[in-house]
């Protein structure tokens, strides 16, 4: 027994004496400088949602926030879901690219009929585009394959023992909007839709069909990182018109063009700090965020490197997002 | 003992195949239903099967989600006192982990660097670790502290570090009292069982968003759901340990008029000690198995690295963030392991030893005091060295692994899935899946009352009309194929495998610690090579579940044939028996208990796979799940899907449980204890595994 309350106090002196020490700082290390910031920024929340362009969005405003702004930037990874609902309780600031998710505008956008937590901060400049692919050496192969009419014709090549008689149609993440069930039935399509359950299964069936030259089409979408590497082939839908698509069940045409936007809590956007500007501000094309994707994913650089690589380089377009912040490059 | 042997001879003057029906009576019952089912299958096939389209949603799912959306409104309108004691609870849980993360891992401005760095937090590392579990120890704590920061996770490590310990110690907190209470009350035990069987089933996903909603994003919900899974382990084995304490000490004691509290603390305590420890170190190894799944929400630590990788398609990012998770998982194992050897040895020190330990301990303390300084003081043992670099090369060795298996073996791989595929399992999901729903759940309503008896069958009619009610019927006949078909293929390992470690102690040392790195790597880093050698199907999530269930199971079989006495073994071996012999007619029989447990274990740690399998290509259930919890619409089907999944969870433990039970009345003592332990483990997918779905 006397041996354990020995051990049990000199614990304890350790451990206070460990408290003491961290109470006192200076020596060596020493403290920062507040940084250039002009207005007060404080705490930005950026969603960080499971994809390589999310992340490129993402780490590309929340560096310039931090090294322009003096923010305190927190990175919190997480999906579509948790995050809109973060907007409530002030966990999170922004969901730096968003793809349409009617079914979240109606639960917290009160433009929707929402709770009011989640409003609109723009445009991010990039296009997406969702469809059905085919690895490039399909098309090589079978020229025709890219029109829907001939999807058919070529079915029995994407038989695999998980859809019987019909051709496999894999599709990919349940996050993403996707109306392929209604399409193979309405399109009368001798397919069955397979679900691999996640981006990362779809990619790695593309990259491997595209290697071993394996038939394969699927569900995928731009701006992706992975089309740098594999620049899979889309075929085309019947053409999407204006309201083609408003009943889930009987839809019958291609995916409308999804202009991605930023989303932001109403807490942020009154707060008036000036990371909200520089969101709002923020804008740019699907070649830089497939560039800032490709450091990440491919060169495996870290994404707060990648960002710095690419601000440096974009002094410019990075200028004109500061505009109304209060702070010039 | 010769009666083993013997046996067989007997058998002879009687006609062989009555003696065969005679002997195995409940074999042949089965293999009678099976036959009758195929025939029944081969007439009805395709009637009534429930199918359900994936993006189909019922009435009783929309009741579901309509629940789900109560709770989540009631959260967020923040009036009831329940509400407000989650988001107590979740305030505090989170400035304990931001205070320790402020000294540790995260530098809080403006101070550059956390209060202590690398060379302070390795000391302290070690102190605890030479008072609780001797200096043997420190050979492999500080080696696995330094090999944290050399492999580049020198942060999340210890960020995973935090997360665990303060799981870990809520749980022991809440679950030593509660197992204590258990250990003497009946009562108790019956209440607090299913809900444990619940947590220890549902899968995760399920219950992400609720947590996230409710206690908010952060650490706090990263706890909450480790604590879900990791408690139930600590309640248990605390409950067993008192419930298994010597009758006669217990008297003894009883008879020497001493109060209830007395008794606790003065005899029941001590005396449990060792295995209550045992309980803290299941529960840290099950807490460290949420790592990845908790990272879904947030959740700090390694577990992010690992989806970082998954989600880049960098194989490498991902192996190298696991191999921290697996030594973390073999350090903090071997430790507690090592401190409950040293609970009992302590009591028994000699007076040298102990001044001798108290010395040590005294220059240990002031050398830590002086690492704190300088750790606190100067960059150099503050932040982590960046080199020598660990991480880069292993990442890139593992990714050219990577594009080795992609160029050069996956078009030979894929044949292995489309013949297995088409020949054996889609066969056995026809059977099961696509006969009428009444047809599959008579038979397996009979396989249960002939394996497992009257109990058995009881459990198995409830779960199956649960899973009725669920309307999702078609797909959890497609998850229990699959579920069957790779528990089938893990127990043909366990037996092969096991037997040939059990009959081999150089075999069981190299093999050992391959099974304890399978068993403790996060599944989500082995799945993107088998994706690239198999594709996204059904197939691949098997093989998955295989990989996460196969080592508890090789342990247990062969654990089972090393139990098998030595006497039984020479006596065989003196009347002639060859080596064949000695492992059908006397090694396995046997470890029979063994065998079963492997079985019930197998098949629960398949189970939870499901979730990861639906991010693989099995669709059905697991599909749902992770459709639950990535689309707001489909919340209330992944509920009835994560039921489901408890459901059959339930259904099979029950099946293999009263089984082996049955199949125990008539063994030996080594099967005895294999029950025992079955009771203490039951329906817990993780006794000793670390990577869950």
């Amino acid at each position: 027994m006397r041996v354990k309350r020995t051990q049990a106090v000199l614990a304890a002196v350790a451990a206070a004496m460990a408290l003491t020490l961290s109470a006192c700082g200076g020596g060596s290390i020493q403290n920062a400088k507040q940084p250039a910031g002009s207005k007060d920024c404080g705490d930005l929340n950026m969603a960080v949602n499971p994809w390589v362009g999310y992340e490129a969005n993402a780490y590309v405003v929340g560096y310039i926030a931090q090294t322009k702004l003096g923010c305190t930037v927190n990175y919190k990874d997480l999906d579509e879901q948790v995050s809109w609902k973060g907007f409530g309780n002030g966990t999170v600031d922004v969901v730096i690219e968003n793809w349409g998710h009617p079914e979240l505008q109606k639960k917290y956008m009160a433009s929707k009929g929402g709770d009011g937590t989640a409003v609109d901060a723009g445009l991010t400049g990039n296009d997406g585009v969702i469809g059905w692919y085919v690895p490039p050496w399909m098309k090589d192969k079978y020229p025709d394959i890219t029109d829907w009419h001939n999807l058919n014709k070529y079915a029995s090549l994407f038989k695999t023992p998980e859809s019987g008689d019909l051709g496999t149609f894999y599709d990919g993440d349940p996050g993403f909007v996707t109306n392929d069930e209604a399409l193979v039935k309405n399109l009368n399509l001798n397919y069955k839709v397979v679900f691999t359950g996640s981006e990362t299964a779809l990619i790695e069936a593309f990259r491997k069909a595209e290697e071993n030259k394996t038939p394969m089409i699927g569900y995928f979408y731009e701006p992706q990182w992975f089309l740098a590497e594999v620049p899979l082939v889309k075929v085309n839908l019947p053409k999407y018109t204006p309201g083609c698509d408003s009943d889930p069940t009987k839809v019958a045409c291609d995916y409308p063009p999804y202009p991605l936007n930023k989303v932001v809590s109403k807490d942020f956007a009154d707060s008036g700090s000036p990371a909200y500007t520089l969101v709002k501000n923020f804008n740019w094309n699907n070649d830089d965020q497939n560039l800032v994707a490709k450091y990440i994913a491919q060169d495996q650089m870290d994404p707060e490197e990648a960002a710095k690589k690419w601000v440096d380089a974009n002094q410019d377009k990075v200028n004109a997002w500061l505009k109304g912040t209060g702070v010039t490059s | 003992m010769t009666a083993v042997v013997t046996a067989p001879r007997a058998a002879r003057h009687r006609p062989a195949v009555v003696e065969m029906v005679i002997e195995h009576a409940r074999l042949w019952a089965l293999f009678l239903v099976v036959v009758v089912w195929v025939a029944i299958w081969a007439v009805t096939q395709g009637q009534d099967t429930l199918a359900l389209s994936a993006s189909a949603i019922t009435d009783t799912h929309r009741q579901l989600q309509d629940a789900s959306n109560w709770v989540e409104d009631a959260a967020s309108s923040g009036s009831s006192v329940w509400v407000n004691a989650a988001n107590n609870f979740a305030d505090w849980i989170n400035s304990v982990f931001e205070w320790l993360q402020h000294i540790f891992t995260v530098p809080e401005f403006p101070r550059p660097l956390p209060q202590i760095g690398w060379l302070g937090t390795i000391a302290l590392a070690a102190l605890v670790t030479f008072a609780v579990a001797g200096w043997r120890s420190l050979l492999l704590v500080v080696p696995s502290f330094l090999a944290f920061g050399f492999l580049g996770y020198w942060t999340d490590s210890i960020d995973l570090l935090l997360v665990t310990g303060i799981a870990v110690v809520i749980a022991a907190a809440v679950g030593i009292p509660l197992g204590l209470w258990m250990g003497h009350s009946k009562v108790v035990t019956a209440i607090v069982t299913p809900v444990l069987d619940f947590m220890q089933t549902m899968p995760s996903f399920v219950y992400l968003l609720p947590i996230s909603i409710l206690f908010g994003i952060g650490a706090a919900a990263a706890i909450i759901v480790t604590l879900i899974y990791a408690t139930p382990p600590v309640v248990r084995i605390t409950a067993h340990g008192i419930r298994t304490l010597p009758a006669g000490v217990m008297e003894a004691t009883a008879s020497m008029g001493q109060s209830r509290r007395q008794r606790l603390t003065k005899v029941e305590l001590p005396l449990a000690k060792r295995t209550i420890i045992v309980g803290i170190n299941q529960t840290m190894m099950a807490a460290l198995s949420m790592a990845t799944i908790a990272a879904f929400i947030d959740g700090p630590g390694l577990g992010q690295p690992v989806l970082d990788g998954l989600k880049r398609g960098q194989l490498g990012t991902s192996f190298v963030a696991g191999i921290a998770i697996v030594i973390m998982a073999i350090m903090l194992d071997r430790t507690t392991t090592a401190a409950s050897v040293r609970s009992e040895q302590a009591s028994r020190a000699d007076q040298a030893h102990t001044a001798l330990r108290r010395g040590a301990l005294g220059a240990g303390a002031i050398g830590t005091l002086v690492a704190l300084y300088l750790s606190h003081n100067y960059v150099w043992a503050n932040e982590f060295p960046s080199s020598p670099d660990l991480g880069t090369p292993i990442r890139n060795k593992v990714d050219d692994f990577g594009q080795w298996l992609l160029t050069d073996v996956s078009s030979l791989t894929t044949s292995i899935e489309t013949t297995f595929t088409e020949k054996f399992l889609n066969p056995v999901q026809s059977l099961i899946a696509e006969s009428p729903w009444y047809v599959t759940a008579a038979a397996f309503a009979l396989i249960a009352v002939i394996v497992g008896g009257m109990r058995a069958f009881l459990f198995t009619v409830v779960c199956l009309a649960g899973i009725y009610y669920l309307d999702l019927w078609n797909f959890a006949m497609i998850t229990l194929t699959s579920v069957l078909v790779a528990t089938a293929i893990v127990v043909l390992l366990a037996v092969v495998v096991g037997v040939w470690m059990g009959r081999s102690r150089v075999v069981d040392r190299i093999i050992r610690p391959f099974l304890d790195a399978g068993q403790t790597m996060p599944p989500f880093v082995f799945l993107i090579p088998i994706f690239i050698l198999f594709g996204p199907n059904r197939f691949t999530a098997m093989v998955a579940g295989i990989i996460y269930a196969a080592p508890v199971a090789i342990k247990l079989v062969a654990d089972g044939i090393r139990g098998v006495s030595t006497e039984t073994v020479e006596a065989a071996e003196s009347s002639g028996t060859n080596k064949w012999q000695m492992i059908t007619k006397v090694q396995l029989p046997m470890s029979r208990g063994s065998l079963l447990l492997a079985t019930n274990q197998g098949l629960l740690y398949v189970l939870s796979m499901v979730v990861i399998g639906g991010m693989a290509g099995a669709g059905a259930l697991g599909f749902d799940i992770v459709h639950g919890f990535r689309n707001s619409s489909y919340v209330g089907r992944g509920l009835a899907a994560g039921i489901s999944v408890v459901l059959l969870g339930i259904m099979l433990d029950r099946i293999t449980t009263y089984g082996a039970e049955r199949a125990q009345r008539s063994q030996d003592s080594s099967g005895r204890t294999a029950a025992r332990w079955r009771k203490v483990l039951r329906l817990s997918p993780a006794p000793q595994g670390l990577a869950h779905g």
